[in-house]
C-alpha cells in the first residue's frame, strides 16, 4: 500500500507533460474526427502523415528555416498526403481504408527519405523551437501547455468558420448523404479529397509539434496514431456529448478526450504497467468503446411497449 | 424542354444477369408538362429518371435539356438543371444536418459553393415562411436535425428543397410509395401545388394508376424499356383505370397482373 502511494506521489510531477502530449495529439485527433465523423471515412493515412509532419518540420529547422515556416511546410506536406489518399480513393476507385493503408505504407519510405535516416534529433539550445518538453513547467510562451492551447483555439476557430461556409457545409453533406449531395450539385469526389487533405494537414501539423516537443522526429512516431485519434474522439464524445452541442465545443471535446487519454496513460504507467503493453491496452480500450453502441442496440435494447408502437404509427 | 433521343442502357453486360433496361427510349417534354409515368416492375421507369439525372452514363443516345446536351455531364453537373425527390425518404435529405442547413444546401443547387456563409439570417426568414406553407409545423423546428422527422415530413421537406431554386426539370421517383395513404395524398397535393405555382416541368413515376390519371397533363406508360402509350390533354383527363389496363395488355401483349397496381 505504501508502495502504491509512493508511486502515485510521482503522478503530479508527470501530469503537465501528459497534458501537453494530450494537447498536441488532440490536434491530430481533430483531424481524425474530420474524416471519421464528418466525412464518414476511416482514413489510415494518419499513421504515416503524422510522421511526415514531424520529419518535414525537423529537417526544415535543421536547414535553418524559421519555425513557423517549418510548421507551414509540415502542414502543406500533410495536405499532399491527404491528396494522395483522396485521389487513390476517388480517381482510382480504391476503397478508402485500402487507399489510406497504401499511402501510409509509402509514407514510411518517404519519411525515411526526408530524414535520410530513421531518426533525426534537434537540440533545443541550438535551434529556435516553438515548444519543448523542457519548458513544460516554466511560465513562458514556449511552454507547450500555453502555446499548444493557443494553437488549438486557432485551429478550432478556423474549422468552425470553415464548416459554416458553403464549401464546409457541402463537405458535411457529403459525409452525411453523398447521394443527396450529388443531387444538390455537390461534387462529392472533390469534397472527399478536400476533407482528407484538411484532416491530414492537421495531423502533420500535430506531428510537427510533437517532434519539437520531444526534440526529435522518428520514422515510426505515427504508428498507432489512428487508434489514439479514435480513442480521443470516442472518449471526448462519451464524456462531453451531453454538455457540448455546438460544433466548436465538440471539436474541443475531442482534444479534451486526447488529454484524458494521456493522463490515464500516465496514471497506468506511474502505477507500474509494462510500457510495452501500452499499445495493446489502447487497442483493447478503443475496441470496447467501438463495440458499446453495437452491443447496446443488439443485447440491451429495451422491449418496445405496444403503446409506443401505436404512437409511432400515428406519428408517421 | 427535355428531349430524350433513342437511349439504350443494359446492366450487367455479358453476365447471366444481363438486363436491357432501356431499349431505344425517346421522349420529348414541352415546357410546363407535368407527366406521370406508369408501367410494371422492371419496365424502366426509374431507369429512365436515373438516366436523365446522370446517375450513370447511357450506352447510346442523347439527352438534351433546354437544347443543352447533358449526355456527357456528371450527376452533380446536371443538378444545375434538375432537382429530384426519391422513393426512399432517407435519400433526399442529409439526416445528420439541420432542416435549415438542408434547405440552404438545396437553395445553392448547381451554384458555385465558396467561402461565404453556408446560411444567412435573411434565408432563415424565407425558409420559415416556406416551411409554414407545408402545414406540418416545421417552421418552428428550423434547427432540428432532419433525422427527427417522419418519412412524410422528410418527403415534404425534400419537395420544398427541390423547388427552392426553380429547376428546369423536376424528377419524382415514386416519391410517395413509402408513405401511408393519408401522408401520400398530402405529399401529392403539395407536389401539384409546387408544380402549378412555379410552372415546373416534371416527370413523376407512380405505381398508383388513379394518381397517374388525376395528376399532371400527360401520361406515359412504359414496358420493356420503351414508351408504349402516350396520352395528354382531354383524352388523359377522361381516362379510367380499366382503360389503362386494357391499353397495357393491348400494347404489350402481356397480362398486366401486378397486384400492387390493381389494388392501388
Amino acid at each position: 500500500m505504501a508502495e502504491l502511494f509512493m508511486k502515485l506521489a510521482a503522478l503530479p510531477g508527470a501530469l503537465p507533460g501528459a497534458c501537453a502530449q494530450g494537447l498536441i495529439w488532440g490536434i491530430m485527433a481533430i483531424g481524425v474526427y474530420i474524416t471519421y465523423r464528418i466525412l464518414d471515412v476511416a482514413d489510415l493515412t494518419v499513421d504515416g502523415s503524422f510522421g511526415t509532419g514531424g520529419a518535414v518540420c525537423i529537417m526544415m529547422l535543421l536547414s535553418g528555416q524559421n519555425v513557423w515556416v517549418a510548421l507551414l511546410a509540415a502542414l502543406l506536406a500533410g495536405l499532399l498526403t491527404g491528396l494522395c489518399t483522396g485521389l487513390l480513393h476517388t480517381f482510382m476507385g480504391i476503397p478508402a481504408i485500402l487507399a489510406g493503408i497504401l499511402t501510409q505504407l509509402s509514407l514510411y519510405s518517404i519519411n525515411l527519405k526526408i530524414m535520410g535516416k530513421a531518426n533525426q534529433a534537434i537540440n533545443v539550445d541550438k535551434y529556435d523551437l516553438l515548444i519543448s518538453l523542457r519548458w513544460v513547467k516554466k511560465a513562458m510562451l514556449g511552454n507547450p501547455l500555453i502555446m499548444v492551447s493557443i494553437l488549438l483555439v486557432v485551429v478550432v476557430g478556423a474549422l468552425y468558420w470553415f464548416f459554416g461556409t458553403e464549401m464546409g457545409s457541402s463537405l458535411r453533406a457529403t459525409g452525411s448523404n453523398p447521394q443527396m449531395s450529388r443531387a444538390q450539385g455537390i461534387n462529392t469526389s472533390f469534397m472527399t479529397v478536400l476533407g482528407l487533405m484538411v484532416s491530414n494537414g492537421l495531423v502533420a501539423f500535430s506531428g510537427a509539434l510533437l517532434a519539437q516537443y520531444q526534440g526529435f522526429a522518428d520514422v515510426s512516431m505515427g504508428r498507432g496514431a489512428i487508434v489514439i485519434g479514435l480513442a480521443a474522439v470516442i472518449i471526448g464524445e462519451a464524456v462531453f456529448s451531453r454538455l457540448f452541442h455546438n460544433f466548436a465545443l465538440r471539436l474541443l471535446a475531442v482534444a479534451f478526450g486526447s488529454i484524458i487519454y494521456y493522463v490515464v496513460l500516465q496514471l497506468v504507467i506511474t502505477l507500474g504497467l509494462d510500457a510495452n503493453l501500452l499499445k495493446l491496452l489502447s487497442a483493447v480500450v478503443v475496441a470496447i468503446f467501438l463495440a458499446v453502441p453495437y452491443w447496446k442496440g443488439r443485447y440491451f435494447a429495451k422491449p418496445v411497449r405496444r403503446a409506443q408502437v401505436k404512437g409511432g404509427k400515428a406519428d408517421a | 424542354m427535355l428531349e430524350i433521343q433513342n437511349i439504350f442502357k443494359t446492366f450487367n453486360v455479358g453476365t447471366v444477369n444481363e438486363k436491357v433496361a432501356l431499349a431505344g427510349l425517346s421522349l420529348k417534354l414541352e415546357e410546363g408538362d407535368f407527366v406521370t409515368v406508369i408501367g410494371g416492375n422492371g419496365a424502366g421507369k426509374s431507369t429512365m429518371l436515373n438516366a436523365v439525372a446522370g446517375v450513370w452514363p447511357v450506352d447510346e443516345g442523347k439527352i438534351l435539356i433546354d437544347g443543352i446536351d447533358v449526355t456527357k455531364l456528371s450527376e452533380h453537373q446536371r443538378a444545375k438543371y434538375i432537382s429530384r425527390v426519391f422513393q426512399d425518404p432517407m435519400t433526399g435529405t442529409a439526416a445528420t444536418m439541420q432542416i435549415e442547413e438542408n434547405l440552404a444546401l438545396a437553395a445553392r443547387r448547381g451554384q458555385r459553393r465558396g467561402l461565404s456563409w453556408g446560411i444567412t439570417n435573411k434565408e432563415r426568414a424565407v425558409y420559415r415562411e416556406k416551411l409554414a406553407l407545408l402545414g406540418l409545423g416545421l417552421e418552428d423546428r428550423l434547427t432540428n436535425k432532419v433525422a427527427l422527422l417522419s418519412g412524410g415530413q422528410r418527403q415534404a421537406v425534400t419537395l420544398l428543397m427541390a423547388t427552392l431554386r426553380k429547376p428546369k426539370l423536376l424528377l419524382l421517383d415514386e416519391h410517395t410509395a413509402a408513405l401511408d395513404p393519408k401522408t401520400a395524398h398530402k405529399v401529392l397535393q403539395l407536389t401539384e401545388q409546387f408544380v402549378q405555382q412555379d410552372h415546373l416541368t416534371a416527370l413523376m413515376v407512380t405505381h398508383n394508376m388513379k394518381d397517374a390519371i388525376r395528376y399532371g397533363n400527360r401520361l406515359i406508360m412504359m414496358s420493356a424499356g420503351k414508351i408504349i402509350y402516350d396520352v395528354k390533354g382531354e383524352e388523359k383527363q377522361n381516362l379510367q383505370v380499366k382503360d389503362l389496363l386494357a391499353k397495357f395488355e393491348l400494347a404489350s401483349g402481356d397480362e398486366f397482373a401486378n397486384d400492387r397496381m390493381l389494388l392501388s
